[in-house]
């Protein structure tokens, strides 16, 4: 735990350096809302569909994050620096889903409000402690799975197509998921906690893929 | 019972898929002794250091470092390696100082040994500056601070000097030199430079042994050949 602290904190310094990632993943997240006001051309949106486009966009600028998780280390000779060292090789895994699971909420923070801004009818005060139970759920997933895919991708010459070609199917049951918690909190006079059966799911998921990744990952960042 | 060579390589060999990278070396390196790894570009140098770092494993053959064989007990000896590669492994936007405590952490050593060698290498003042503000040979003193921050008893050199001026090259003795008292894998393009610190040479050529012994064994023309 000490070393994925170590580790964690590196990743953070650099982010706030060099501002390389989650200031991208805020710009997608604000323009593909734009497109999808001036898309659907529609006043608002609510319930499922304001779900479903609110979970799909935070999905894509997660792809950004996860292209760009071990850029560092595969170009600056992080990576070897780090299997030279006596350590456990899961606190790179702990360490990178952590940072990515940071910078979602960190673009989360500025998606939501602009969501409800361009997007949503309903107010969002009413089922914002449901959002953040579900998003946070979700964040964990799509960090997990990112820092995975991420770690096998950086590996191989298409590096940047391996993120979105393995990810995203991977990442499907989680989209479902969310987005169906979302939806009935998203909706105009809906209930303000969501569906204990969705976030359930989302919860098996998360952890499901945790295991996987910890059983796979010193095999994965090995040469 | 007699103390574990340092380094044991018997008829080690790694290819990267068709081509051979190293074909059945073997060589021996007592602690404390100096084996300087000899060979042109492409000759293997690099991937034995890899190997030899537990970055890259062997396809056959067998390597035990301190007596633990490898790779599975890498884990092991990890501690006791020390890695100054091509690139320095330091990340750009950090600063020498913020690069080391990073290591120092990873490592479990204290926050003073990294004040000590910047002193030692006369970078404090600059300690502060990101690494990619900073001159090679500057970044060098940096890489070279980082592989001997955790006083590793086996160092593995990849042209060790290179970007240095000669009086940065003297700062840094202490550390990598002779002096260190480490075991030493040294490879060079510099053949001349590397004999003179070698008490082994392994001279590699398209991976495989064109010699093994004492420095002495290999004349002026010898070394020509491997270079040609």
């Amino acid at each position: 735990m000490r070393t994925a602290l170590t580790i964690l904190r590196k990743d953070l310094r650099l982010e706030l350096r060099t501002l390389e990632t989650v200031p991208a993943m805020a710009l997608f997240t604000l323009t593909t809302f734009v497109i999808f006001h001036f898309a659907l051309n529609r006043a608002a949106l609510e319930g499922q569909l304001a779900a479903g486009v609110l979970t799909a966009t935070v999905l894509f600028a997660a792809m950004l994050g996860v292209n760009r998780l071990f850029v560092a280390e595969r170009e600056q000779g992080g990576f070897d620096a780090f299997l030279l060292a006596p350590v456990d090789r899961t606190a790179l895994l702990l360490a990178k889903a952590a940072a990515l699971a940071i910078f979602l909420v960190v673009l989360e923070v500025i998606a939501l409000p602009a969501f409800a801004l361009l997007l949503l009818g309903p107010s969002l005060g009413r089922p914002l402690p449901g959002m953040v139970v579900v998003l946070v759920l979700a964040d964990l997933g799509f960090a997990v799975i990112g820092t995975l895919v991420s770690a096998i991708a950086v590996h191989t010459r298409a590096r940047d197509l391996i993120g979105p070609i393995v990810g995203l199917p991977l990442l499907i049951p989680a989209l479902i998921a969310t987005a169906r918690a979302a939806g009935p909190l998203l909706a105009a006079h809906g209930p303000s906690a969501p569906p204990g059966k969705w976030l359930a799911v989302l919860a098996l998921y998360d952890l499901v893929f945790a295991l996987i990744a910890y059983g796979v990952f010193d095999f994965v960042i090995e040469e | 019972m007699a103390e574990a060579p340092a380094i044991e390589l018997r008829e080690l060999s790694r290819h990267f898929g068709e081509r051979p990278a190293l074909e059945n070396v073997s060589v021996r390196v007592p602690a404390g002794a100096t084996l300087a790894v000899l060979g042109r570009n492409g000759a293997g140098k690099s991937t034995l250091l890899r190997i030899l770092a537990t970055l890259l494993r062997h396809h056959s053959g067998e390597l035990r470092l301190f007596g633990e064989p490898l790779p599975r007990r890498a884990f092991a000896v990890r501690a006791r390696v020390g890695l100054l590669a091509h690139e320095p492994l330091l990340y750009r936007d950090l600063s020498g100082r913020e690069n080391l405590r990073y290591h120092a952490e990873l490592y479990g050593v204290p926050f003073e040994r990294v004040e000590e060698l910047l002193q030692t290498v006369e970078m404090r003042p600059r300690s502060d500056d990101p690494v990619r503000l900073l001159s090679r040979g500057m970044v060098q003193r940096i890489a070279i601070c980082r592989a001997v921050l955790h006083r590793p008893e086996l160092l593995l050199l990849d042209e060790p000097k290179a970007n240095l001026d000669p009086a940065a090259a003297e700062l840094v003795e202490p550390l990598i030199g002779r002096a260190s008292g480490c075991t030493r894998v040294l490879t060079s393009h510099d053949p001349q430079a590397a004999l003179a610190e070698a008490d082994l040479v392994l001279a590699l050529d398209e991976g495989r042994t064109a010699y093994v012994g004492a420095p002495a064994g290999l004349a002026g023309e010898r070394v020509k050949e491997i270079y040609a």
